[in-house]
């Protein structure tokens, strides 16, 4: 049974940081407003909202394994308060940060429509902070860390997540960007219809 | 936009322009209802900031509302 807990705790993050990994890149393609190949503007914000709810749930399976197994030695404080782990506090607190960022973020989009968006938008932004806590927690705790396959796996994420943000910080990055700034460097060109 | 909304909707679909950043996902919901203009921005033809909403598409018109990434949309009864 510990063995199988075990088995089920590594396996839930690996898929967990993969998800999360899928869900920074959607995102970061749901802000520039653009299609993916043939899937539509509101199917990716759609997958992006799935997956991300399906990564939250592979994490409670993570933490709820990982609580009943003996090696870890978790408590349930360590869900929330980080640095406080009997094993490998400093690798484990980076996770428990995280967790805390993905719940702070998970529910202020669920309720997107009474936070507003003034706060869903600040606190989706510490989604940039949690993506690397998550994974310096998996190569830090994680059992396979030291494996090949892990490795290039956490390699293949990193390159994603970083080429994604670099695209991002472009100045073409957002669909109709460059229209924009010609018709109005100085002003919001949005304001031009307002009654 | 192959049909004119219909006169005696129900629905009006606002649109916050302030909040309104032209991301494209009503457009693809609605495409009866609203187009892009040159800039991306939603455009309805002969309408500005309220859009009616024939009853037929009451329902993408929620979608819209529920999706749109910057809280822009919302729908109204007429009064």
């Amino acid at each position: 049974m510990n063995e199988a807990l075990w088995a089920l705790g590594r396996g839930t993050g690996v898929v967990a940081l993969a998800l999360f990994t899928v869900s920074v890149l959607l995102g970061i393609l749901t802000r520039s407003g653009r299609p993916l190949l043939g899937l539509p503007r509101f199917s990716v914000a759609l997958v992006h909202r799935n997956v991300s709810i399906l990564a939250t749930v592979f994490i409670a399976i993570h933490l709820l394994t990982l609580l009943g197994d003996s090696f870890a030695q978790l408590r349930v404080i360590d869900f929330f308060v980080p640095f406080l782990g009997a094993v490998k506090p400093v690798w484990l607190g980076l996770g428990t940060v995280a967790v805390d960022l993905l719940v702070a973020v998970m529910v202020t989009s669920l309720l997107r429509r009474y936070v507003g968006r003034r706060v869903f938008r600040a606190v989706h932004w510490l989604t940039y902070a949690m993506w690397p806590f998550a994974l310096a927690h998996s190569i830090g705790n994680g059992t396979d860390a030291s494996q090949s396959w892990f490795i290039a796996f956490a390699a293949a994420c990193s390159a994603a997540v970083i080429a994604a943000v670099g695209w991002r910080l472009t100045r073409g990055f957002v669909e109709y960007q460059g229209i924009r700034q010609a018709a109005a460097p100085d002003r919001p060109v949005r304001a031009r219809r307002n009654p | 936009m192959t049909a004119r909304p219909a006169a005696n909707a129900r629905l009006l679909l606002h649109i916050d322009w302030t909040a309104c950043d032209g991301r494209g996902l009503c457009t693809e919901i609605l495409p009866e209802l609203l187009g892009r203009d040159e800039w991306g921005y939603p455009i309805a033809p002969g309408h500005g900031s309220d859009v009616p909403v024939p009853d037929r598409l009451a329902p993408a018109a929620e979608e819209a509302v529920a999706l749109c990434p910057r809280l822009a949309l919302s729908l109204r009864r007429r009064d």
